[in-house]
């Protein structure tokens, strides 16, 4: 993807950006304190599903944006898998016309409420931005993001982004996940007439399966949704691309391109004895039962989940803190996360970890699980791990974790999570007949195009990488509709 | 929304629907399941497909009322709808000619052996139908069964009809009697259990389909996941049949236990409320 330099420059000359600029010396700028994201309080929060972050007043969010030097050659837009024009954004804010500002998000990004609230800008944007060389913590670009879609959701006064005419191409999207749904707005934008299959009996895929309500709420989820629908977006839910109708069918019924956003599959376990005992759980289905059935709310809500005291949750990502977190939610009183490298090397967000230990989430780090053990119903009651220590980097570039002989120890507990990944989803690589697949199960792209081998289907998330972000999803998704829309040109 | 077209009750606990769905109509083999969530609060409950109608676009299950999502599913008529149908999940059976087979179906098991067993009539073998229930009331399907077999049996364990005992007996009359080359069993762990521990005694290759616990049954969740030789497999994409011999029925019969204590605390509300 190609950021539009010319544009964002005739965007920066506009009068009334050169007058905001001019009304604050950077040095000014720069002496604003960053932005903190107010919180629910960690004691009162981790016993509700609330959302943690409340969000930025008016106030806050224009000083926020004061901050932002509106750079002649904004770093911080390459940091975004997107191409976001940040600073486009961020300068409505400071103007006052926040609803502007939104409708600049959604020109680049079908979700902004959601990116700005599950990406990892500290790793991407805000990584990029101008502060960091001044040794000065970026502009909360995240925080901004969040600001200015919440705002417009909240008003009702919800743009529409503008679609070209229909140019009678039907494209057919496999999933509903985050990069399904950009691929899918973007080539509605383009004229494309676009229809989404979902498996589940809700949109969003893992925004609403796997994120939990008090880092993203439903709602929000819904709202972008509507917005796609809106634009003309056409959405079958209890669909299997695969199962309920073959691709073949889906040709026959005119349609001509395809995108493959199906996400991700089997969860992985360990293979340590007594994995299949009772009482432990997959991350997805731990979060699946709480999330998308609100098993939370059993038994108003058909669906149950065990609740218990002790839960140790395997794992150091996102999903293994939304999952410890959940666990306290739901009364837990040793809530733990059992990974077995360091703090440093966990792939979670900072800022998870960080709420995850104010809620009094405990850390077993360089510990690793080796054998569950059950009771006379086979429910498991102990966990005997091991203790580990880093030895020479891997291929990921992290210190590999070496267990210490002799090291084992038992652990009560009551409920296990498993936490460490997934597998590719098997059902679309083992029923689309002569698509490359890689050893690992994930469909095999041209890196540029996200094109698959066979050339009218496209596809993204974690079909592709296997297990990976939300933003990096939507990038996929981003990239496939640009090369899909040259396909089609030059077809 | 999918409507109920037909409603029959089979017994005091066992309802067959019949439920509009062109798509799962067209393209289910047999061996597949359906998942089915009924309104907001409903969870996702596998059931596996008794019969289709291509042209009336129309699938058949067969419901016995356990608990609460089988009581509300049991509850439905003609002309109701039901908010979530996704399906055909799983591997269909692998259907050949293989010579003599019994086809072993126990309680509402019975509904899913149905195609399963007529598929394996119309692909030349020999089909032996063994049907099995606590008491004669909970027979079901007896003429539909009986049609296409080259012989037929029913076994009751109080003896009130057909003949008296317990499913393996009757095979094993079977299988001393005569050549068996395949068995493939359909009902409560527990029977299928015994059956494979019988089969493999005499070295019969047995299939067996599970019904385990899902949520979302098309491969994401892990709950339906039980050891097949000595692996993790996952009911909902690699079975919902495997090799009988190689599966550990003693940890699926635990794992199908998870929720006991939750399914008593719905169910006793659910009938509460009903009042």
């Amino acid at each position: 993807m190609s950021v539009d330099y010319e544009a964002l420059k005739k965007d920066r000359a506009q009068e009334w950006r050169e007058n905001l600029r001019k009304g604050m010396s950077a040095k000014e700028r720069t002496q604003i304190e960053r932005v903190k994201m107010p919180e629910n309080e960690p004691l009162k929060r981790n016993k509700n599903f609330n959302e943690v972050n409340k969000g930025l007043s008016e106030k806050q969010a224009i000083l926020e944006a004061k901050r932002c030097l509106d750079c002649p050659t904004p770093t911080c837009i390459s940091g975004c898998p997107v191409n976001i024009d940040i600073p486009g954004f961020i300068k409505q804010i400071e103007k006052g016309d926040f609803l502007e500002s939104a409708k600049i998000l959604k020109d680049t990004n079908a979700l902004p409420a959601v990116c700005g609230r599950v990406c990892p800008q500290e790793n991407q944007c805000e990584l990029q931005c101008i502060y960091n060389k001044m040794k000065k913590p970026s502009v909360a670009i995240g925080h901004l993001e969040r600001f200015a879609s919440d705002y417009e959701r909240n008003t009702g006064e919800i743009s529409i982004p503008k679609v070209a005419k229909s140019n009678n191409i039907k494209i057919a999207v496999i999933g509903s996940g985050p990069s399904g749904l950009t691929f899918a707005g973007e080539m509605c934008k383009l004229g494309y007439e676009v229809t989404i299959f979902e498996a589940l009996h809700e949109f969003g895929g893992v925004l609403v399966y796997g994120i939990p309500e008090f880092r993203l709420p439903k709602k929000v989820v819904r709202a972008e949704i509507n917005t796609l629908e809106k634009m003309g977006v056409k959405f079958v839910k209890n669909f299997i691309v695969g199962r309920s109708a073959g691709l073949d069918e889906l040709k026959d019924q005119g349609f001509q391109g395809f995108f493959v956003g199906s996400g991700a599959g089997l969860p992985r376990f360990m293979n340590v004895p007594g994995e299949n005992l009772v009482n432990i759980y997959s991350s997805n289905e731990y979060l699946t039962r709480v999330n998308l059935m609100k098993a939370y709310k059993f038994p108003e809500y058909d669906t149950p989940i065990i609740k218990a005291k002790r839960v140790a949750v395997i794992g150091g990502g996102n999903t293994a803190m939304d999952s410890v977190r959940t666990a306290k939610r739901l009364g837990a009183e040793r809530a733990m996360i059992i990974y077995r490298r360091s703090e440093q090397e966990m792939p979670a967000r900072i800022e998870e970890v960080h709420h995850a230990k104010e809620e009094g989430i405990k850390f077993l780090i360089l510990t690793n699980p080796v054998e569950y053990i059950g009771d006379s119903e086979d429910k498991v009651k102990q966990i005997k791990v091991q203790k580990m220590e880093l030895g020479e980097p891997d291929d990921s570039g992290r210190r590999r974790p070496q267990p210490i002989a002799g090291s084992e120890y038992l652990i009560d507990i009551d409920i296990v999570v498993v936490g460490i990944g997934t597998s590719p989803n098997p059902l679309i690589p083992q029923t689309i007949k002569g698509i490359d697949v890689t050893r690992w199960g994930t469909l095999v792209v041209n890196e540029e195009t996200m094109q698959t081998s066979i050339p009218y289907i496209f596809a993204g998330g974690d079909i592709v990488r296997g297990g990976a972000t939300v933003i990096l999803a939507m990038g996929d998704g981003k990239k496939a509709a640009e090369s899909a829309h040259k396909y089609f040109i030059n077809k | 929304m999918y409507k109920v077209i037909e409603k029959t009750v089979l017994s005091e606990n066992v309802a067959k629907l019949i439920i509009e769905n062109k798509t799962i109509a067209k393209n289910r083999k047999p061996g597949q399941f359906v998942i089915i969530k009924m309104g907001e609060i409903g969870e996702r409950i596998p059931l596996t497909i008794a019969d289709s109608d291509t042209e009336k676009g129309t699938i058949t299950i067969i419901v016995q009322k356990v608990g609460t999502s089988s009581h509300k599913l049991f509850n439905l008529n003609a002309g109701d709808h039901i908010s979530d149908l996704v399906g055909p999940l799983g591997q269909p059976t692998e259907i050949e000619k293989v010579g003599t087979i019994i086809a072993a179906g126990g309680g509402v098991g019975v509904a899913p052996l149905y195609p399963i067993a007529k598929a394996f009539k119309e692909a030349g073998n020999k089909l032996i139908t063994i049907l099995a229930a606590r008491t004669k009331d909970l027979i079901i399907l007896e003429n539909e069964m009986k049609e296409f077999a080259d012989e037929f049996m029913i076994m009751t364990d109080d003896g009130s009809y057909g003949k008296k005992g317990l499913i393996t007996a009757g095979i094993e009359e079977i299988i001393n009697r005569e050549k068996v080359d395949m068995v493939i069993c359909l009902g409560p762990a527990i029977m299928m259990k015994f059956i494979a521990l019988l089969t493999r005694k005499h070295n019969i290759h047995t299939i067996a389909s599970l019904n385990t616990i899902m949520v979302d049954g098309t491969g994401m969740c892990g709950a339906c996941r039980v050891t097949v030789g000595g692996k993790t497999k996952f009911v909902c994409v690699d079975g919902p049949e495997f090799n009988a011999h190689e599966v550990d029925f003693d940890e699926m019969l635990k794992r199908l236990n998870a929720y006991k204590k939750e399914e008593e605390t719905s169910y006793s509300k659910y009938l509460k409320d009903l009042k």
